[in-house]
């Protein structure tokens, strides 16, 4: 039988590895939860009505994205739209050629990664700088990020200082505040060099047309103060209908993802730059990316749709913890990337049917999300689909079920397997007829059968 | 109206045409956000400083005070905004050069910045910058040390006092605390793109 392909990679995960990705995930879960219980009376009720709020403005995108269009282009940003990454790509690039740009500074976003911009203009000979430390040193090592929030989760501070000593930023030196000096000094020339300055938006608000982004490191409000141009990459899901509903959500990701009460850098961007003001963005675009966000919102899993990419499902699921975030071969790991994934893929979902299996249904996902997404659920609507578009990969690791199905619905056949249990009492485990069931049997001690007896509990309460 | 927006748009009510009715905008009281705390707050200054404190932040009540802390790390070439300069320069000796422009040539000449905040959010310590209030964004965030300048009477209790009357600003910024990031095996690092030191200056009229 064949594995599931994430055990696979999880089986050459290196030791170090799968021990930081479990210890670090496990303490940025518990302080989050400590900070949570803490500080609210009723936590849960506030991810109740978050997730009500963005229930609301997905099932209301047809109204609410023109409204936003229409605030943002009142606040004095040009709004573009792009259907598939190749689209958003593009939409970027006429941006830069029209102002004659060559350079770019990148703020973490998402989306980005998801449409391979990067990689996009650096064929068209456009540089596009990471600069969130995790995110440039993925950037110079050729990587992937493994956490949404966390990039460089996977790696120790051991293979950066050798990352760093290849690329000219200095000897050897794996004390990581001198890490963090030696990109500080690298990075700030390059803002000031930039032309356009790109981020994504974690919120953007309807009544305002107020684009919301969160950083720690002060690199989102350094690509919005020397370069002069500002381009924002914005999935459709990203709205909310008032301001005020920023108030429960900037509560709830800040702690969700990093345990903090708030982010650092809190900005609230409403167009270009003032005009009094010497620093800053003369011209301000958005870019409406859908790139298979309306294939999710017309599919019966159109929760995923609420996500605030806080990360606390990756933190909190026993299988990230062990395979990491790479095991996952998408942008999104974990449980919302298990989720998301396959339905953003559009005609290549089966090759990531597989995804939604990678769970154990432990429910702790859902207990943990602020805008309280039943991942669960959507996991198995998610294999069931699976299994009915006849994908390959959603039976890797799984048994066939036909011979049992035979079984169970064959009355005689399932008193004779009843009665034959009874042989796995006495039955030693190698001769068990089943490798699986072999391995499966060599790792517990089995209770003795006891098959039959609800059967006969049944027959007599029915007598009596 | 391009080919790609109504494109999307029309995807967008497909998708949600099979709807039998839609999710409705949920009420929800400010209160529910508001955090526990022992005692009600009385004096927001207080409340912002020991908050403030508590995400490495550094809160000061006198001129004097922010200038013996620059003397002390030897912190001594610095920006100041040209309309808060005329109430400081008396405190500042004159050992220290203190401009009024900030040359972005020459940005790593200047270990700090002194810019006017528009205010403060006392619950979580946070800073309000607006592009209206602060004279340079680059002055407000390249230098190493980062003094935002508060008035009493402009600090909001909570996160949704702020919200509620967000000004009319291209670029309203909170900032709680130094710039930091904790991406190198989970350690926490201060100083990253923006101040490594963030300090509130109390300075009433």
């Amino acid at each position: 039988m064949p594995r599931q392909p994430l055990d696979a990679f999880s089986a050459g995960l290196p030791a170090d590895t799968r021990a930081a990705v479990y210890q670090s995930t496990k303490a940025t879960h518990e302080k989050r939860t400590r900070l949570l219980y803490d500080q609210f009376a009723d936590p849960d009720e506030l991810r109740r009505i978050a997730g009500g709020i963005k229930q609301h403005v997905i099932e209301n995108l047809d109204r609410m994205l023109p409204a936003a269009e229409a605030r943002l282009q009142a606040n004095g940003a040009q709004v573009h739209w792009a259907a598939t990454a190749d689209d958003a790509c593009t939409a970027v690039l006429r941006i830069m050629q029209a102002r004659g740009a060559t350079k770019m500074v990148k703020a973490k976003t998402m989306v980005s990664e998801e449409i391979g911009l990067a990689a996009f203009l650096a064929r068209h000979g456009i540089e596009a700088l990471e600069t969130d430390l995790g995110e440039f040193i993925v950037q110079i090592d050729g990587d992937h990020p493994s956490h949404i929030v966390r990039p460089i989760i996977h790696k120790n501070r051991r293979e950066i200082a050798r990352s760093f000593e290849r690329h000219g930023l200095g000897p050897y030196n794996d004390d990581p505040t001198i890490i963090t000096r030696r990109a500080r000094q690298f990075l700030r020339h390059k803002y000031l060099q930039a032309d356009v300055g790109l981020t994504g938006a974690n919120f953007l608000s309807v009544e305002s047309g107020r684009l919301v982004v969160v950083t720690n490191e002060g690199n989102s409000r350094f690509c919005l103060a020397a370069p002069r141009c500002h381009i924002a990459l914005v999935g459709l899901e990203k709205l909310v209908p008032r301001d005020r509903d920023l108030g429960l959500l900037l509560n709830l990701l800040a702690r969700s993802a990093t345990a903090q009460q708030l982010t650092v850098y809190t900005e609230f961007i409403a167009g270009p730059k003032a005009a009094a003001q010497p620093d800053g963005p003369e011209e301000m675009h958005v870019i409406f990316v859908d790139n298979g966000r309306t294939a999710a919102l017309a599919s019966d899993c159109r929760e995923i749709l609420r996500c605030i990419r806080c990360g606390a499902c990756l933190n909190v699921c026993p299988v990230y913890r062990q395979v990491s975030g790479h095991a996952y071969r998408s942008v999104y790991p974990g449980p919302l990337g298990a989720v998301l994934t396959p339905l953003l893929a559009g005609d290549k979902f089966p090759e990531f049917a597989d995804l939604p299996k990678a769970s154990s249904l432990c429910g702790a996902c859902h207990e943990v999300c602020p805008v309280d997404i039943p991942i669960p659920d959507l996991l198995l609507r998610l294999r069931a689909k699976g299994k009915a578009a006849g994908a390959l990969l959603a039976a890797a690791g799984t048994p066939s079920m036909g011979a049992w199905a035979l079984l169970a619905s064959q009355p005689l056949a399932w008193k004779a397997a009843l009665l034959g249990g009874k042989a796995l009492d006495f039955l030693p485990t190698k001769l068990l007829p089943l490798p699986a069931l072999q391995a499966w049997a060599q790792k517990r001690t089995l209770p003795g059968w006891r098959g039959g007896e609800f059967r006969r509990w049944l027959k007599r309460r029915n007598k009596a | 109206m391009n080919s790609a927006r109504d494109q999307i748009l029309a995807r967008v009510r497909s998708a949600l045409a099979p709807l039998p009715q839609r999710a409705p905008l949920p009420e929800w009281e400010q209160t529910l956000v508001r955090h526990r705390s022992p005692q009600p707050a009385t004096d927001l200054w207080a409340t912002f400083a020991g908050q403030l404190t508590a995400v490495n932040g550094t809160p000061l009540d006198s001129a004097a005070g922010l200038v013996a802390l620059l003397e002390q790390h030897g912190w001594r070439r610095g920006y100041c905004d040209p309309a808060l300069w005329p109430r400081l320069q008396a405190a500042f000796p004159v050992n220290f050069t203190v401009e009024t422009i900030f040359d972005r040539a020459r940005v790593d000449d200047f270990d700090f910045g002194i810019t006017a905040a528009s205010g403060a959010i006392a619950e979580t310590g946070t800073l309000i910058l607006t592009d209206a209030g602060t004279s340079s964004r680059l002055a407000a965030l390249a230098p190493w040390v980062h003094v935002a300048v508060l008035g009493r009477s402009q600090i909001h209790a909570d996160i949704s006092a702020a919200l509620a009357v967000l000004p009319a600003d291209p670029n309203v910024i909170w900032v709680t605390g130094p710039s930091k990031t904790a991406d190198v095996e989970g350690i926490l690092i201060e100083g990253v793109h923006g101040p490594g030191r963030q300090l509130a200056l109390l300075l009433d009229e």
